[in-house]
């Protein structure tokens, strides 16, 4: 046996033990890969835009401070822009070539609902950021959402009406996805509020003028009160036509219009004693010393407003909580395997978001209750939290 | 009751006066090469965004609104002279595509140079409402309607007084008869799209303070003026102004007495039972089969 042939079986031997070695280093050192499908382009840009950034932002500031369990975490984010079929694919390539861990992310309903069978399938928790209650009722082992539902808002409203001694509401909705949505919720939980649904009225989205439907609103005997579920500039044009035919009834607005812009667009004076429910960061500043949620939001507004230089939204908000609680999940598992994160991240118990304080459970994978959403009125020109 | 159908009645013709006037600008275009131009709702979305940067920008409503409508022309003009005219003699289908991708790019670009927000526009003169017999009309309403007349007056003149406006007519008689007789048709064409342009930047001015306005508000707006156009006739003025408003009548009586859900179905029956008696629409020239 000569040396070079003793040095090739010496070479072999270490590569061997080389190859046995990785995987328990792997363990140790390798990053924990989370994926993400957001739409960060296309007509939900608006709401995948800010949830990209978030987690870009958290991932680094998790990772500067030293990973999660001492090991970085990899962030892997595809953008399927609004499309539910990409969505589906890249949903497929971070199972199967990614390998992630777990996945945070699905910016719509569409394209959540597309992706939740490739996550099931494979065992693998899946947060998503989408509001429709379908995604979680019923709930599905492996698929939790982090943002409160159409149906919640629903609720909230209807409770603030039979605060204010009313209960015969008049709808008036939008056609579109949102605003179809959310007016089949407020129907079904109208009658377990207390409240009578007696004028139902609709418009396209791309409609510029609501007059005609108000006017039969107006006309309608007994309305108490007029909820507008919609999105996108229809509820402002509701907003200044209300204004114009002079309707004292009170007006209530979606957490779908909770922005400045909203206002802006209505104009001040027409939206003046507008009510909504609305995310506490909307009203970060106003939320009393002792809220447990004050600091979180505040936080997040400042960290986001500072990195981005944009004005904080509560969707990015909705990123924040779903890596949140993933992150936490991850350190009590103490494991990257998929049942017992999943099973970890429905131990989730009290845990305070942007959106909420979240207790999850077996048959609840959101863990929000009404106090996430804060009741709000417009008064000159800005949000002011009224007393829950 | 009075109170409420009046209440109707405004809102309709002022939503149809919107309609009459993307429905003009349809028919110069049309009469003039028999191109439906489908990127007419675009000059609707300039002529509003650039007025709302204009103001935003410091400048007063007036010098923003003519601006506007410089900006319309001028987008008008190119569109005609790089996609329409190195097209000529292509068959009027192969050019309405050429206006339909060129309507897709004016709505991408105006997506990038603006944004994807939705603006508004304060009101001419006004947002306190004026109320009339029991409805609640908006000032901004009758500057619609105004705008309308005003257009449809001068567009009369225009094609019945001038030279010019009468080798329009002429072009839109009988092209090649308008050639020999030294009718410059090009010209023509680049004018009713400079025209049409300019007409549609005015109606995207004037319903900004009603409507909102933001990169993508033509679209809608093209599909409605085209039914309006189509329901008074192609290639008539007076048919345009008569579907638009009729339209926007049809649509507000529909939403405020039968259902507001079906409102559109309503309306787009209406134009189908409308095209089934009278192919030609309400005004619309006979066609005649030469042999």
């Amino acid at each position: 046996m000569g040396i070079a042939s003793m040095l090739r079986r010496g070479a072999l031997a270490l590569g061997a033990a080389a190859i046995v070695a990785l995987p328990a280093l792997a363990q140790r050192n390798d990053p924990i890969r989370i994926g993400a499908v957001l739409s960060v382009t296309g007509p939900a840009s608006f709401l995948g835009d800010p949830e990209d950034k978030t987690l870009r932002l958290y991932v680094n500031r998790i990772n500067a401070a030293g990973g999660v369990n001492g090991r970085p975490i990899q962030l892997i984010v595809y953008d399927d822009g609004g499309d539910a079929n990409r969505a589906r694919t890249f949903a497929t390539r971070l199972v199967e070539d990614d390998r992630v861990v777990a996945m945070v992310g699905g910016t719509t309903t569409g394209t959540t609902m597309a992706m939740r069978p490739v996550f099931e399938d494979a065992r693998i928790p899946f947060i998503s950021l989408a509001g429709g209650i379908e995604i979680i009722d019923p709930v599905s082992p492996y698929t939790f959402k982090t943002p409160h539902t159409d149906r919640m808002a629903c609720e909230k409203i209807f409770s603030d009406v039979r605060a204010r001694g009313l209960s015969r509401v008049a709808l008036i909705s939008g056609t579109d996805g949102f605003g179809q949505s959310m007016r089949t919720q407020c129907q079904r939980v109208a009658q377990a509020a207390g409240i009578t649904i007696v004028a139902d009225e609709q418009y396209g989205p791309r409609d510029s003028d609501m007059t005609p439907q108000l006017t039969r609103i107006r006309n309608t005997q007994g309305v108490e009160a007029v909820v507008n579920p919609g999105f996108g500039q229809g509820p402002a044009i509701v907003t200044r036509n209300y204004a114009q035919l002079g309707i004292r009834l009170p007006l209530y607005q979606s957490h779908g219009v909770a922005s400045a812009q909203f206002i802006q667009l209505a104009t001040p004076q027409a939206a003046e004693g507008v009510r909504l429910p609305a995310a506490a960061l909307l009203v970060a500043e106003q939320l009393p010393a002792n809220d447990p949620q004050r600091q979180v939001l505040i936080d997040y507004k400042t960290a986001f407003e500072r990195e981005t230089g944009q004005p904080v939204s509560t969707f990015g908000g909705h990123a924040y909580d779903g890596l949140m609680i993933l992150v936490e999940a991850i350190k009590r598992a103490n494991s990257t395997d998929g049942t017992r994160l999943r099973d970890a991240i429905r131990a989730t118990r009290g845990f305070v978001g942007t959106g909420g304080v979240v207790n999850m459970s077996a048959t609840d994978h959101m863990g929000l209750d009404l106090s996430a959403f804060r009741m709000v009125e417009i008064r000159n020109g800005q949000f002011v939290l009224i007393g829950n | 009751m009075g109170a409420e159908l009046l209440q109707f009645l405004v809102s309709g013709l002022t939503v149809g006066a919107v309609y009459a006037l993307v429905a003009l600008g349809f028919t110069l275009i049309y009469n003039a090469s028999d191109v439906v131009n489908f990127a007419q709702g675009e000059f609707v979305m300039l002529g509003g965004m650039v007025t709302v940067f204009a103001v935003a920008a410091g400048l007063a409503l007036p010098l923003a609104a003519a601006l506007a409508i410089l900006v319309a022309v001028a987008v008008g003009l190119l569109l005609h002279r790089l996609a329409i005219e190195p097209a000529r003699g292509a068959s009027a289908v192969t050019l309405i595509i050429i206006t339909i991708g060129a309507s897709i790019f004016l709505r991408g670009v105006a997506q990038i140079v603006f944004d994807k927000q939705f603006h508004q526009l304060p009101a001419f003169s006004g947002s306190d409402p004026i109320l009339l017999a029991g409805a609640a009309i908006l000032p901004q309403s009758f500057w619609v309607l105004g705008g309308a007349v005003l257009v449809f007056l001068g567009l009369f003149v225009f094609l019945e007084k001038t030279l010019l406006g009468k080798a329009v007519l002429a072009t839109a008689a009988n092209r090649l008869a308008a050639r020999l007789v030294g009718v410059d048709t090009s010209f023509v064409l680049a004018l009713s799209f400079g025209l049409s342009a300019a007409i549609g930047a005015l109606a995207g001015i004037l319903i900004t303070p009603i409507t909102l306005t933001s990169f993508d508000v033509g679209t809608m707006l093209a599909l409605k003026g085209f039914a309006a156009a189509m329901l008074g006739g192609m290639g008539s003025p007076l048919g345009a102004v008569v579907g638009g408003l009729l339209l926007g009548l049809l649509e507000s009586f529909a939403a405020g007495t039968i259902s507001s859900a079906y409102k559109d179905a309503v309306a787009f029956v209406v134009i189908l039972a409308v095209l089934f008696t009278m192919p030609q629409g309400l005004f619309g020239r006979r066609s005649v089969e030469r042999v």
